[in-house]
């Protein structure tokens, strides 16, 4: 057997962990068909790790939901199968090319993938019946995460109204809902980018290499290091060049940037995190640059 | 230290602009490292678009766009910072009566409450009234921060004055243990470096305090109580037999070997083992997320809990509460409302309304007929089924609940059990 504390003391990190079990847990037992919205980014990670804990040694009582945009890093996917195949759990891929052909969302070509992921979504959601998706995002993030509930309502056309959420106290989570409406769940709503790092290190789990140190060709664009990839060709007067770059968050290949870094490690990373000068999203994603409301509009439409 | 290691504070605090409360937290915000460039000349970029000659750091805290167009924090939004030992989460709520829903929910996981006063004013109405909301709410500890002492040229007298009004009030609450902190959070005296203006003050700065507050002992460590949140049966080969009750400790120190009772059904056992995901361990205490076993084939389901023989939670259908009312149409006598306690739910009919408790002057209206928004009664309800709970005044987990309006299934109130 495993000595806990002898002074009944348990860590900040410990804390965050119990609170996002009890919030998995609760989701689980009083919703019919949640499902666990999986990008294959670090936080979507921790999500599934959290979840293998909450209900161990059963497997996830529930689905994982990934919004195929066509434009994933293919080491995320990668990552993604091996995280499938351990934990023996369903897989359900909406993606944007299916949901054009189908005539769910219009082929506009001058709408980013990035727009076109909150129908596919949604439409995923209506089409599966889920009506809780649980969603990795932190109140560090941006502002108007903040302010955003752990259990967070969407109305029956998948909107958040902010100025009308539900008052949430102590632990106690409400999840009821009309027909055709749906709860968005951030179980770790109280973590932040450096809790994420330690729980990965200290749990030793597998992320995509992405985010670890690598050669890459990129080329400048809007300030911001981006991929050479035939999904994202280069404009006039864009230089690609090789660099020793990495990723701090996983998103869309034609809108993630990367940062010039020779963190190879977690621990590296870790020491990189504590000393960053700007947000993840601030400094590498494009989505999050329009305006200082961009994040606030997208989730009112239903973005994760 | 890594994050693995320290230990968390949560805070919640009170204020409107005027008060100085953004300008502090930014300064908390700013002094840990915690506010980052992009943030901080996106904030620079909006004040000098509007035309200030100052960066107003209450950009920083006000998220949603309709708050930084009124120009005012209207919701509960969560900040982070850390120090080598402590990582903090701020409940960051409005100062203004008419949001006192939104202190009440943030005042309800704070471990410290953080009430600021303008030393050139004195308590007013509204500190008098956020020390009441975070004493109703059993904020353990309370920091008193005299703000603007540069503006009274750093007078002892204001201060002490301002101290002992406050003393005074407090005599009236339930304040286990109050820090009365003179500071300029414009100019950072006493915030995070010791203030060289009030050579007087010999207590400490107020970084220092939410480094420094014991708050593990706050946790109820005797009276054991588990609500069963979800069972855990894998049906797999491997795990055949496997039945696990899960939950988060509420209180107490469950070990195996322990005799326990399960509620309501009142049917014994005991602790076979408890579960940490792949792991067994030998105690589990709060607030830890574990799986639970029992000796006893006995039938346990969620909204169950499970407690010590000898000392167990009352079930009890007569629910006698303080209640903040937080919806437009007012609470009323007969009422019926969906209830949710611990992992239990049910239904709840209103019996009556005691009184109406004034925050501002703790003066009881027993002649009121009704709660409207944003105030805070004592409530009697029926509930359909019995619930499991100890007074809030013992475990704020055990003895809170929230009421849910069946038709529009929003959150309506937040009750505190007396006893």
């Amino acid at each position: 057997m495993t000595q806990t504390h002898s002074d009944y003391r348990l860590s900040q990190l410990d804390q965050l962990e119990a609170e996002s079990i009890h919030i998995f847990r609760e989701v689980a037992a009083e919703f019919e068909k949640p499902v666990l919205m999986f990008s294959g980014g670090k936080d979507s990670i921790v999500m599934l790790r959290l979840a293998e804990k909450a209900f161990y040694p059963a497997k996830i009582p529930f689905s994982i939901l990934q919004v195929d945009t066509g434009l994933d890093f293919p080491e995320v996917m990668e990552t993604r199968d091996r995280w499938v195949e351990r934990l023996g759990i369903n897989l359900v891929v909406a993606s944007i090319d299916d949901a054009i052909k189908n005539g769910i969302i219009p082929d506009a070509a001058k709408i980013s993938r990035n727009r076109l992921q909150i129908p596919t979504l949604l439409n995923a959601i209506e089409e599966n019946g889920f009506t809780a998706a649980f969603g990795g995002g932190r109140r560090d993030e941006e502002k108007a995460r903040a302010k955003e509930r752990v259990y967070s309502h969407r109305d029956e056309f998948g909107q958040w109204d902010p100025k009308n959420q539900r008052p949430e106290l102590w632990s106690l989570y409400n999840g009821r809902l009309h027909e055709g409406e749906h709860m968005r769940i951030f179980p770790i709503s109280n973590w932040t980018e450096l809790d994420v790092w330690d729980y990965i290190g200290r749990e030793g789990i597998e992320i995509p290499s992405i985010y670890f140190s690598h050669q890459r060709r990129v080329f400048v664009r809007d300030g911001m290091l981006m991929s050479e990839t035939p999904l994202n060709p280069t404009r006039d007067g864009e230089v690609v060049e090789e660099r020793t770059v990495r990723f701090r968050t996983c998103g869309d290949i034609t809108l993630t940037g990367c940062v010039e870094s020779t963190a190879s490690t977690i621990d590296e990373i870790i020491e990189e995190v504590a000393v960053a000068r700007k947000t993840e999203r601030g400094a590498t994603r494009g989505d999050d640059r329009f305006s200082e409301a961009a994040m606030e509009d997208r989730k009112k439409e239903g973005y994760f | 230290m890594a994050t693995t290691d320290m230990d968390l504070l949560r805070f919640a605090t009170a204020g409107s602009v005027d008060d100085g409360k953004s300008t502090l937290i930014g300064r908390l915000l700013l002094d840990s490292k915690a506010i980052f460039e992009d943030q901080l000349e996106a904030v620079e970029a909006t004040s000098e678009a509007k035309g200030y000659d100052y960066t107003d750091l209450a950009l920083l805290t006000d998220g949603l766009r309709s708050e930084r167009e009124q120009g005012i924090t209207i919701d509960v939004a969560y900040r982070y910072f850390a120090t080598p030992n402590r990582k903090f989460i701020i409940a960051d709520t409005p100062g203004h009566v008419q949001y006192t829903r939104n202190m009440v929910t943030g005042a309800s996981t704070a471990d410290l409450g953080l009430v600021l006063v303008d030393a050139r004013q004195g308590l007013t109405e509204q500190s008098r009234r956020h020390a009441v909301i975070l004493s109703l709410l059993r904020v353990p500890h309370l920091v008193l921060a005299v703000n603007k002492m540069d503006l009274v040229d750093f007078d002892q007298e204001v201060f002490d004055k301002i101290h002992r009004d406050f003393t005074q009030f407090a005599t009236k609450l339930n304040v286990p243990d109050l820090e009365v902190i003179p500071i300029s959070a414009l100019q950072g005296d006493n915030v995070v470096t010791r203030s060289d203006n009030m050579p007087w003050y010999s207590g400490p700065t107020l970084m220092h305090h939410l480094e420094h507050v014991h708050v593990a002992s706050d946790r109820d460590l005797i009276d054991a109580r588990f609500p069963v949140q979800y069972v855990v049966r894998p049906k797999s080969d491997e795990f055949h037999d496997y039945r696990g009750y899960a939950g988060q400790v509420a209180g107490g120190v469950l070990k195996p070997g322990d005799e326990v009772v399960v509620l309501p059904s009142g049917m014994t056992s005991k602790i076979s083992k408890i579960d940490l995901f792949d792991k067994e361990i030998t105690e589990a205490f709060p607030p830890m997320s574990v799986t639970v076993h029992l000796e006893d084939d006995v039938d346990v389901s969620r909204g169950d809990m499970i407690a010590r023989v000898n000392n167990a939670p009352t079930p009890s259908q007569d629910i006698d509460a303080m209640v903040c009312w937080m919806t437009t149409a007012p609470l009323q006598p007969r009422q019926k409302l969906a209830i949710k306690h611990t992992t239990r739910t049910g239904r709840a009919l209103v019996k009556d309304i005691a009184y109406r408790l004034d925050v501002n002057t703790l003066h009881r209206d027993q002649d009121t007929k009704e709660l409207a928004v944003n105030e805070i009664g004592r409530v009697t309800l029926r509930t359909t089924v019995p619930l499991l709970v100890d007074p809030y005044s013992k475990n704020r987990t055990t003895g809170s609940f929230i009421l849910i309006d069946e038709a529009t299934g929003v959150t309506v109130g937040a009750g505190m059990i007396n006893g």
